[in-house]
């Protein structure tokens, strides 16, 4: 069975009991578990290939350590037979013999250790996404989990502080209230600060004598004596 | 990052948070630690903070099942569905018999991305509510 379904058989088999752990808590140590033993073998793993790939170095070394050698006595029994010394020139054929013999086993060895080596990088790969995977699947269960308990502590966090939960429309009612309230003292505030502008705008005007002139004491005389002369 | 720092930041921002609202923050203790957030003016739709090994989850809870209408159930669920892509960051996800919208970050995250994170959430709960109403009673 897939995570996802196991999940979810556990959230539908346990949504009547809020609060109870739908996941066996055994069963996520025992996952934990497996997934340290896998990581182990993984550096296990590790540690082999390192080991592998040097011997596959050094008989690299070695082989073509031996090449060169044939090659050299090859040179070597060329110039006995030159110098027409038969006996020395089978001496160094003999060597060659042996050289050659050396070096199959030395290239069966390094091929022996390259094939190792390939499987255990291959393991080492395989290994290393597995276990993501299984950490991928230990988090779905784990979160699961703690949401689950979470809920569980908010729902006894609102049943204990005595506060009723409100229905979604009547909370957006309420929020809504508030955003109109603000958005209202936000615009009384600016009005309230146009008018003083005008306010101000008028002042000024008035002080440049423009615009409606209040009446004082002299424009009143001079009005008046201006009736009297008509 | 755990919900103590996250506490911690909030409450310091104060009035100086690039999203302009305002958080309260109140940690829950119980077998998982939560931190209950309360946004100034929508102190009805709180966002519940949890975090795990591997990401931090942030929750509102919408309505109950019994809130929407008999008929309208399906319809709903549809509707949900449809908008769980274009809504910004947030999912639609049901927790018992409580819907809700969720996001999860990464415990990676910065202060800044979790901020980010709550405004846009809350911004979406508020709105869904709005648009889901008319199948709600």
């Amino acid at each position: 069975m897939s995570i996802f379904k196991k999940i979810m058989t556990a959230i539908r088999g346990g949504a009547s009991e809020v609060g109870e752990s739908i996941i066996d808590s055994n069963a996520t140590r025992i996952f934990e578990q497996e997934i340290r033993d896998a990581e182990n073998h993984l550096t296990k793993a590790k540690r082999d290939l390192t080991g592998v790939m040097a011997e596959q170095m050094s008989a690299n070394r070695e082989v073509d350590r031996l090449s060169k050698e044939v090659t050299e006595h090859e040179g070597y029994a060329v110039q006995a037979l030159e110098k027409g010394d038969e006996t020395l020139a089978l001496a160094v054929a003999e060597k060659i013999s042996t050289l050659e013999s050396d070096l199959a086993t030395q290239q069966q060895a390094r091929d022996s250790f390259t094939g190792n080596a390939e499987r255990l990088k291959e393991l080492v790969r395989k290994s290393e996404r597995q276990i993501v995977e299984h950490k991928r699947q230990l988090s779905m269960v784990k979160t699961t989990e703690s949401v689950q308990k979470a809920t569980s502590a908010i729902t006894d966090n609102f049943s204990s502080s005595n506060s009723k939960l409100l229905s979604a429309k009547d909370s957006l009612e309420r929020i809504k209230a508030k955003q109109q309230k603000f958005d209202d003292k936000m615009k009384a505030a600016e009005m309230l600060e146009s008018e003083n502008s005008d306010n101000s705008l008028a002042a000024q005007l008035k002080s440049a004598g423009i615009g409606a002139q209040s009446s004082n004491a002299s424009s009143v005389l001079d009005r008046i004596k201006a009736k009297q002369k008509s | 990052m755990n919900i103590h720092t996250i506490a911690d930041h909030l409450n310091t921002l104060a009035d100086n948070s690039t999203t302009g609202l305002c958080f309260d923050c109140q940690p829950i203790s119980g077998e998982v630690d939560i931190l209950q957030i309360s946004i100034v003016g929508r102190e009805e739709l709180p966002v519940f903070i949890s975090v795990t090994d591997d990401q931090i989850l942030c929750i509102t809870y919408l309505w109950g099942i019994e809130e929407v209408k008999k008929d309208s159930l399906i319809q709903m669920h549809e509707s949900m569905l449809e908008m769980n892509i274009p809504m910004p960051l947030s999912s639609f996800s049901k927790i018992g018999d409580k819907y809700v919208v969720f996001g999860a970050l990464s415990i990676n995250s910065t202060f800044e991305d979790i901020e980010h994170e709550l405004a846009v959430l809350s911004n979406n709960a508020i709105e869904v509510i709005d648009d889901m109403g008319d199948y709600l009673v």
